[in-house]
């Protein structure tokens, strides 16, 4: 079981999840930006960061890049995908997930650590976490306010596909959505950091009951069943 | 450049007369344009030192730990199993006041390329902030830019800000301080010093392109006072971007880690001026650069202006000529431009040529020699003043904000509400919650920080091994405007005791010292005391000043900033599972108190808020007291005896208390004994104290340890409940009749959830992003 973790050029968050992916007992890669080669990996990370310096809009750059192409083709194929925090915003401006990150409603970068509720356990991303489980993990981000169309927003909840919302919303993300799927359920993102809450040292291992749920979805092979 | 006013260019690029009959003397001739204006920058007293070199050279900078002191880009100090930790500490106050979003980001850029140019990786960033009245709006446009600046650049660098401090003072209005410290993990096999060895070897620029921006930064914003918010100084900021910074790092660390260097220095002030001048200075060579190899991003640059950019986001490398492919191809996967431009040479000089040379570093025929000059006359031989040092007459300590109130120490006697005074405090600027700053810092980043604090030390374990980090910055500026001596070694215990009190020995301490003009005998005067205080203390506690900074000129048409001698201290956990946190950790633990009461509300945050001006002089330090505290507290830890510790500071000990509660969401129910004035043991403010609780079984032990180190202890209680409750009990005290049982005035008794709400809403409130209802922007509860 092999997890690639893409490193973009200002990606700062690829060597904790490198290192959070091992906690969860899998095998981790760092996968350069300009290769369009995923090296076999069965899992793929969008880390966290600031892709390009994402000077123009988060993510808007990186979604061009070589190993973009090979993500989305990976994706196509039923592979797992997961983009945290700039990874999130990576696959939205890819078109890869819904919807859109905006500047947070305080218009200010903001670090917490917030509580966010397992919406859907049928999910490769939350295999054997209760839908309603709290976890707790820090945000940090300046553009990390949910948005989609009203008609996209009633889509999402009506098929099951918001993952993840906020208790204490922190950016203004609408219906305090935190994390989503897509249709086909094989790529998800979200913005909270599990990565970052991996150890009880550093607060709690919560988020690496996501990881490890994601890495035994993909481990027991049963990434395609995932597939709708 | 030439001199178009009736002003000679020397004394237009800040230069007196005599300084420039002294270039004449080292050059032997009259320098050119080119010439002067890199003597300039580099006898600038921001590049020079040429005020404080003297000075800084009393500082202790031996220690068992010490791997590399001042002289380098930061200190290095060893942690053991073959790793090091880089640090230092340093200003960017000027550029901040002139444009405080690009003056502070670019002072988290400059501190950070120090310490990844030692080869080491930066792991986290403390940012030390002073700033006028909150209330002014001039005050509040500084603040948010400086904190988005800081957040900016350390966000999107992806290195952890994780601690600091943030003061509001009247003296600092127009001169905010902008100090920041970085701290960096390296193996010790990885250090890289800023020479130039061999002559025969390849200097090579890389990372931005160079450009006007910043020219004379140095020489003009640094080493010179402030008029009233002057738009000509504008163009002399520098620019920061830190996705090139990120790249930066990445690139640097890369070329070290594969032994392709023989030589690192960033180009901060000076440019390229200053590294290739600096650099074979330290290594007995010289350089020659040809101008134009130096990749530009602006058209029709004159030479002078290439020479002495402070263009951001650079570095300079020494490289074999066999090595250089490979440096160039690293460069280039980061997506770095890079440039041979210029070659180490056997004679001790600087050559600035056009032209181009040959491969052997001759310039080729037709080219032009612009410049030449000894290495040593810019770099460790530029002029130097013994400053003229004068006590003041009389020393006034600065107004307090506001000042409404009677002086009264006997403010909680009955009839008021000590409870209320706290709420106060908790709630003034100075002892709030900083979390409206800290929230927009990146503070998890690095998957390292087990602490972020919002006072007193940040904690960060070092991956792969036990071991932890602990840092702190703290300074007194407040008993340093009264006695600059005095205020330097309570600056440099405060830090240490913040630090020790985790359990963590203290490694070595990095200095940032904020003065008004070294010109003006008497600010020079603060400024000689406060380094002999650091010395003194540093000594006492067996602390190697390993590094850091001066600023001088801080000061506007209103006067000097009051004296700040910033400090930063990195310290050490054996094994990071055995820090002890300063939160109430648990029901009916021990609450007690080691060391002495203080004498009065000299330097209070009490006393500014009362608006007292107390008789008495600030608290006394004995240093020997102070060290037998910190190795208390240490080895405390590492028997595991308490459940939480805390220094006593800024609002003395209810306020310690309160804090203590407050993070651990737990009251305490506690009895106080007073033996001077209620206001006094309450809020009273003083060196070599610190509150610790424990479990009952571990008093005994507790108790034992305190007796060996001759420090008194006094149990004040436990912890439990929801409410702090703090009894008063006199003992010949200067209270009122005691008419209620034992109590000589009213007790604190507030329920913990008002003591938070005082807070943690004050910041919010006061920068008017909360509402009635207690949210803020993103709708949440904050207050």
């Amino acid at each position: 079981m092999k997890v690639g973790i893409a490193v973009f050029p200002g990606s700062n968050c690829d060597t904790d999840a490198l290192h959070a992916v091992r906690l969860a007992g899998a095998d981790g890669e760092l996968l350069w930006h300009e290769e369009a080669d995923l090296h076999g990996v069965d899992v793929v990370i969008l880390p966290g960061g600031f892709a390009y310096g994402d000077y123009l809009r988060a993510g808007v750059i990186a979604r061009f890049s070589p190993i973009m192409r090979a993500v989305a083709a990976h994706a196509a194929r039923g592979g797992l995908v997961l983009g945290i925090c700039n990874g999130f915003q990576v696959l939205a401006e890819a078109g890869l997930l819904p919807g859109a990150l905006l500047r947070n409603a305080s218009l200010r970068f903001v670090h917490r650590w917030v509580t966010i509720r397992v919406e859907r356990d049928d999910s490769p991303f939350t295999a054997g976490i209760p839908a309603g489980t709290l976890l707790r993990m820090p945000v940090a981000h300046g553009e990390g306010c949910y948005f989609a169309e009203e008609v996209t927003l009633d889509a999402l909840e009506r098929d099951g596909r918001v993952l993840f919302r906020y208790l204490d919303n922190p950016n203004g993300s609408l219906r305090d959505i935190a994390g989503v799927r897509s249709t086909t359920g094989n790529v998800a993102g979200l913005m909270p950091h599990p990565e970052r809450a991996a150890e009880p040292l550093l607060g709690t291992d919560d988020g690496l009951r996501l990881l490890r749920s994601l890495v035994g979805s993909a481990g027991a092979s049963l990434a395609a069943a995932w597939v709708r | 450049m030439a001199a178009v006013s009736g002003e000679p260019l020397h004394r237009r690029l800040g230069l007196t007369d005599a300084e420039l009959g002294e270039i004449r003397g080292r050059l032997g001739r009259d320098p050119n344009d080119l010439e002067l204006a890199i003597f300039s920058v580099m006898w600038s007293e921001h590049c020079s030192y040429k005020s404080s070199k003297p000075l800084l050279a009393t500082l202790p900078t031996r220690g068992r730990d010490l791997v590399a002191g001042p002289g380098e880009n930061a200190g290095v100090v060893s942690i053991g199993d073959g790793l090091a930790v880089a640090f230092k500490l340093e200003s960017h106050n000027h550029p901040s006041a002139v444009e405080p979003y690009q003056g502070a980001a670019t002072g988290v850029g400059g501190i950070l390329r120090d310490i990844f140019t030692m080869g080491a990786r930066p792991i986290a960033v403390l940012d030390a902030l002073r700033f006028g009245d909150p209330r002014g709006p001039r005050v509040r446009h500084l603040v948010d830019g400086v904190v988005r600046g800081v957040g900016g650049y350390g966000n999107c660098v992806g290195v952890p800000t994780v601690g600091g401090e943030l003061v509001f003072h009247p003296s600092y209005a127009a001169n905010p301080l902008v100090n920041v410290m970085a701290i960096g993990l390296l193996e010790e096999r990885h250090l890289t010093r800023a020479v130039a060895p061999g002559p025969g070897n390849l200097v090579v620029l890389y990372g931005s392109t160079t450009g006007r921006d910043g020219i004379g930064g140095a020489s003009v914003l640094a080493s010179a006072e402030f008029a009233d918010d002057d738009p000509s100084k504008r163009p002399s900021v520098q620019v920061g971007d830190p996705f090139a910074e990120k790249l930066l790092v990445e690139a640097t660390l890369e070329l070290i880690e594969r032994g392709l260097v023989e030589g690192l220095q960033d180009l901060g002030a000076g440019g390229i001026g200053c590294a290739t001048s600096e650099m074979p200075d330290r290594a007995g060579t010289g350089i020659v650069v040809d101008l134009d190899a130096v990749p530009r991003r602006e058209e029709g640059m004159a030479p002078f202006e290439v020479m002495i950019s402070e263009s951001q986001e650079r570095m300079c490398a020494v490289v074999r000529p066999d090595r250089l492919a490979e440096v160039l191809e690293v460069c280039r996967r980061w997506g770095l431009p890079a440039a041979v431009i210029g070659r180490v040479t056997a004679r001790r000089d600087l050559a600035v040529v056009e032209g181009g040379l040959d491969p052997d570093g001759r310039p080729r025929p037709g080219a032009r020699e612009l410049a030449r000059i000894p290495v040593a006359a810019i770099a460790s031989e530029a002029i130097v003043y013994r400053r003229e040092a004068r006590s003041p007459a009389r020393v006034r300590s600065a107004p307090a904000p506001g000042a409404p109130v009677e002086p009264s120490d006997r403010l909680p006697e009955r009839g008021t509400d000590p409870g209320a005074v706290l709420m106060a405090l908790l709630g003034s600027p100075n002892l709030c919650s900083r979390a409206w700053v800290s929230g927009q810092y990146d503070s998890t980043v690095m998957t390292n920080t087990v602490e972020a604090c919002e006072r007193g030390a940040a904690v960060l374990r070092v991956k792969g091994t036990a071991k932890g980090l602990v840092a702190a910055t703290d300074a007194n500026a407040t008993v340093s405007a009264l006695d600059p001596h005095l205020g330097a070694i309570l600056s440099v215990a405060e830090a240490i005791r913040n630090v020790a009190v985790t359990g963590a020995r203290p490694l070595g301490v990095t200095d940032c010292l904020n003065f008004g003009n070294p010109e003006k005998p008497e600010a020079f005067w603060r400024f000689a005391e406060a380094v002999r205080g650091v010395g003194d203390a540093c000594r006492a506690f067996g602390l190697p000043v390993t590094g850091g900074n001066v600023s001088f000129y801080n000061e506007s048409p209103e006067g000097p900033i009051a004296p700040t001698p910033q400090i930063g201290v990195v310290g050490l956990l054996e094994d990071v599972g055995r820090r002890v946190g300063p939160a109430f950790a648990a029901d009916d633990d021990l609450v007690v108190l080691v060391g002495e009461a203080v004498p009065g509300l000299a330097g209070s945050v009490y006393a500014e808020l009362a608006g007292v001006a107390p008789e008495d002089g600030p608290p006394a330090i004995d240093l020997e007291r102070e060290a037998a505290l910190h190795a208390f507290l240490q080895e405390a830890a590492a028997a595991r005896l308490p459940s939480a510790a805390q220094d006593v500071s800024g609002g003395g000990l209810a306020v310690a208390l309160a804090e203590m509660a407050i993070w651990g969401e737990r009251g305490a129910r506690l009895d106080l004994r007073v033996g001077t004035a209620p206001a006094v043991e309450l809020f009273g403010e003083g060196p070599s104290r610190a509150v610790v609780t424990c479990h009952p079984d571990a008093w005994e032990r507790l108790a034992a340890l305190a007796d060996r180190f001759r420090l008194p202890l006094e149990p004040l209680g436990a912890t439990g409940g929801d409410r702090l409750v703090i009894e008063l009990h006199g003992e010949g005290s200067t209270g009122a009749a005691e008419d209620r049982g034992a109590g000589i005035a009213d007790p604190v008794d507030v329920s913990i959830e008002a003591l938070r709400h005082a807070w943690s809403s004050a910041l919010p409130r006061l920068f008017g992003e909360v509402d009635e209802t207690g949210r803020d922007g993103a709708g949440t509860v904050v207050a």
